[in-house]
């Protein structure tokens, strides 16, 4: 098992080392340059000398294999830089928001849980009944509604209604609970009901394939109580592909709540992503890029070890 | 004067079908006879974030909005006068020009005290000055072009400070004024000239508090300000809010009073709908206005009876009708805004190309030309726009089909901001939506851009016109209002009408509903002006 995990731990350098060199050279295709955004653009006062001090500061003006070897040299020692528009250290910015994205996505998942599993477990139970034609409808309507839309419907409706916005400043949890749940509470259901629409279906048919199979059968056969059949045989194996679905949508939500964070006002990571790139900011935007592809990986890691855990077939080698 | 009052008058009339409620203009009268009263915390929203702290290095009102309380300036626009044009002293008690027009002094007000409690004297704007007109190899002065005329800052006592300039400068106190330039402290700026691009320390109304990147920006009194009895608010917070409906809901929850940039005719009726008679709205022309910019490298606008063609074919006072009612646009104008001390009054202003009310006649005329050039019926060019909902999307929908009336098929290409601009300086682009904006009405600072490329940093154009440098040139060093007047006459026809190297579409629009609470705040047609918030208080 000890050997497994480290083989995988060193698997993923490879895996950010290509994140690394594509994100790097992407960056520099896209047309656009930082420096004549801040300094020319709308500013008829722009002056060469300026473009070109601001270039030199920023190591633009160095050869693109230069700037390469010193992003990888900032890499490999952990650190990486400052950011370009703002010139604060890049972990500075994402300590800022990281905080308040990994909250939302906790709090989503814990949404997404909560409607998913038993929606998607009773759906199958009652497999073409009412029930079930209830939860597809519910899951559906999850599925083709966008978090943002929704958000919006959340806002519009407590203003309208109840002429109330949450609070447009972030709070953490531990200064002020109810401050804090006030805010984001409601991007929560938001992202979380369309989060649980794709997870319950996914635990509905894991379900229904689960319990046709054989062991589902013999456990019956030898006259196990049904609720213990379904919470120990039929429900942690059919939890397999729902848990790589939440864990890849849990990694999602780390940083692509873009339009949804805008809607809600939150000082999260989708928004500085976009303004990342919006800005040309190659080195934020190289952070951000490392940051979720190292979520995306280190998440896929735990998803393998809690296979094993999961499903006793599994062994981890 | 710009006629605000009747052109809000008419706005509110459209605006009282919806909601009853406009109470346009009035606060500023209602103001002078009410008595402030101290206390409170004014919150507003600012739309988006500065790169860094330091006003010399930025250009954008996102630094100006949180910042501005904090700091002050030798010069400042007049907080009550709603042209933004009439300048007064900040620091500066007073001020005497030399006949000769090249000498400036000023006399700096005693007793003004730093945040960090030291003295605020003429060798503190004298170092904030050069760091601005003449900076070390090191720092970026964002403004410095504008500063050109200027040879010399002295200070040879605590209270005087000398501006000695090379040639006479007709914007030198405009320049002055400028919303931009902070006035930072000699020793920190001795010690470390980068010092104020990461930290905040001014001798304004408002002492800085904190600013949390992404979220908020907090200011509390200055009990040590200048002028004694203000400013009457206890605090400012200033939150950082990017989405439009996000900006329009935190205004009419009262979570904010304020959003200082400006609304669109659609979020101010949602605000005054839902507010009533605890909305205030100000409106003004706006000293930003959207510009057709056409690649003289490329054929057939190298030949100007196309150029002229293309402004020929708007209909400017019908599209000010319809548009005003859609977007942030609204009145005609040409190079300066409509009421300003150097705009063209509007019959001569019906004399240049495109601003005819014979549309039929001007279209015809347009289209005489484009056959003259051989452009033939049905010619299709691109016309870039960036990506920006409004007012760029529905200003160029409005243009296709103004050019659509003469027979040419403009395709709108709405690109990213950013690829937008590269393609404008790369030269990469037939016809292009373009866009100024100044922090103050004033031909040097209005006119700069039409320069010559290689003079102008965002001709994009891309044409040379010694006759059009010359007359900017003229106008800026004539020091009679009604010479610089006639030079920026000649300007104007000069670069929309005889060579029609680029023109106007219609001059944005401003629009701030407010709290009624707010008051002791006028509205002008810069964004970038009176924010320092020393007046500003709220009446519950």
């Amino acid at each position: 098992m000890t050997k497994y995990i480290v083989k995988r731990l060193l698997l993923m350098i490879p895996t950010l080392l290509g994140v690394a060199v594509l994100i790097f050279f992407l960056m520099r295709i896209v047309p656009g340059d930082i420096v004549e955004l801040r300094f020319a653009g709308e500013s008829a006062y722009a002056q060469k000398e300026n473009l070109d001090k601001e270039r030199a500061r920023l190591g633009l003006d160095q050869p693109v294999w230069r700037q390469f070897l010193s992003w990888m040299g900032g890499l490999a020692r952990f650190d990486l830089g400052t950011s370009m528009w703002t010139g604060a250290p890049i972990t500075e910015e994402i300590r800022l928001r990281f905080a308040l994205s990994l909250q939302l996505a906790i709090m989503a998942t814990i949404v997404a849980i909560l409607l998913a599993i038993p929606l998607g477990v009773i759906a199958a139970l009652r497999q073409d009944t009412w029930i079930d034609y209830v939860v597809r409808v519910i899951s559906i309507a999850g599925l083709a509604t966008p978090s943002f839309w929704l958000g919006i419907v959340f806002i519009l409706g407590l203003l309208i209604i109840f002429k109330w916005l949450p609070p447009m400043v972030y709070t953490p949890f531990w200064v002020n609970p109810v401050q804090n749940l006030a805010q984001l509470i409601w991007p929560a259901l938001a992202v979380g009901y369309r989060y649980s629409a794709v997870a319950t279906r996914m635990t509905r048919s894991a379900m229904l394939e689960v319990l046709r199979e054989d062991y589902i059968r013999t456990a019956r056969a030898k006259g196990l109580w049904e609720k213990l059949i379904l919470s120990r045989h039929a429900l942690k194996n059919a939890m397999l592909p729902v848990l790589t679905v939440i864990a890849l949508e849990f990694a999602f939500l780390i940083g692509g709540l873009v339009v949804t964070e805008q809607v809600f006002n939150l000082n999260g990571l989708g928004l500085l992503f976009v303004e990342a790139v919006g800005h040309r900011d190659y080195t934020l935007t190289q952070a951000l890029v490392m940051l979720v592809a190292f979520v995306f990986i280190f998440v896929n890691f735990l998803v393998d070890l809690a296979y094993a855990w999961l499903d006793p077939r599994i062994r981890l080698r | 004067m710009i006629p605000v009052r009747s052109r809000s008058a008419a706005h509110r009339g459209l605006v009282a079908g919806l909601a009853g409620w406009l109470l346009l203009s009035l606060s500023a009268a209602a103001d002078a006879q009410e008595r402030p009263r101290y206390g409170g915390e004014l919150v507003y929203v600012v739309p988006t974030e500065p790169a860094s702290y330091d006003g010399h290095r930025e250009g954008t009102f996102a630094l100006i909005h949180p910042l501005a309380p904090i700091y002050s300036t030798l010069l400042r626009f007049d907080p009550n006068d709603r042209t933004g044009t009439k300048v007064v002293g900040d620091l500066a008690e007073s001020w005497r020009i030399a006949k000769d027009g090249r000498t400036y002094t000023f006399k700096i007000r005693r007793g003004v005290k730093f945040h960090d409690g030291s003295d605020l004297t003429a060798k503190d704007v004298k170092a904030s000055y050069d760091k601005i007109v003449n900076p070390p190899a090191d720092v970026i002065s964002y403004r410095k072009g504008q500063y050109t005329a200027i040879e010399a800052i002295e200070a040879p006592d605590p209270t005087t400070v000398v501006f000695r300039l090379k040639w006479p400068a007709a914007s030198l106190i405009t320049a002055l004024a400028s919303p931009f330039n902070w006035i930072y402290k000699a020793d920190i700026l001795a010690k470390d000239v980068h010092w104020y691009e990461t930290h905040v320390m001014g001798s304004g109304a408002f002492v800085f508090v904190e600013h949390v990147r992404g979220s908020h920006w907090v200011g509390k009194k200055n009990p040590s300000y200048w002028d004694k009895g203000k400013p009457y608010l206890d605090g400012y917070r200033a939150l950082v809010v990017k989405d439009g409906n996000a900006q329009v809901a935190a205004v009419r929850a009262e979570r904010a009073h304020v959003q200082f940039r400006g609304f669109t005719p659609a979020e101010r009726d949602s605000i005054v709908q839902a507010l009533g008679p605890k909305v205030t709205v100000q409106e003004s022309p706006w000293d930003c206005v959207l510009l057709v910019g056409m690649n003289h490298e490329k054929k057939p606008w190298d030949d100007k009876r196309a150029r002229r063609a293309l402004t020929l074919a708007l209909d400017r006072y019908q599209g000010s009708q319809a548009l005003s009612r859609i977007a942030i646009v609204k009145s005609v104008g040409g190079v300066q805004v409509p009421g300003t001390p150097y705009a063209t009054p509007p019959a001569e202003l019906e004399k240049l190309a495109g601003y005819s009310h014979d549309i039929a006649k001007s279209r015809a005329e347009a289209k005489r030309l484009l056959k003259e050039v051989g452009v033939p019926e049905g010619f299709s060019f691109s016309l870039k726009n960036r990506n920006v909902p409004m007012p760029y999307e529905p200003v160029a929908i409005w243009l296709v089909d103004q050019w659509r009336q003469i027979g040419l098929t403009a395709r709108h290409e709405f690109i990213e901001s950013t690829k937008w601009e590269a393609d404008l300086i790369a030269g990469n682009y037939e016809v292009s939506v373009d866009t100024q904006c100044s922090y103050a009405v004033d031909p040097d600072l209005d006119l700069y851009k039409f320069q010559s490329m290689g003079i102008s940093g965002n001709n994009y154009g891309r044409y040379v016109d010694k006759t059009l440098d010359d007359l900017y040139q003229k106008q800026s060093r004539a020091l009679d209002a009604e010479e610089r007047k006639k030079w920026v006459r000649d300007f104007e026809r000069r670069l929309l009408d005889e060579e029609a190297h680029y023109f106007y579409t219609l001059q944005w629009h401003r629009i701030i509903p407010h709290s009624a609470k707010m008051r002791g705040w006028t509205v002008t047609p810069s964004h970038f002006v009176n924010n320092q918030l020393d007046g500003v208080w709220l009446s519950e």
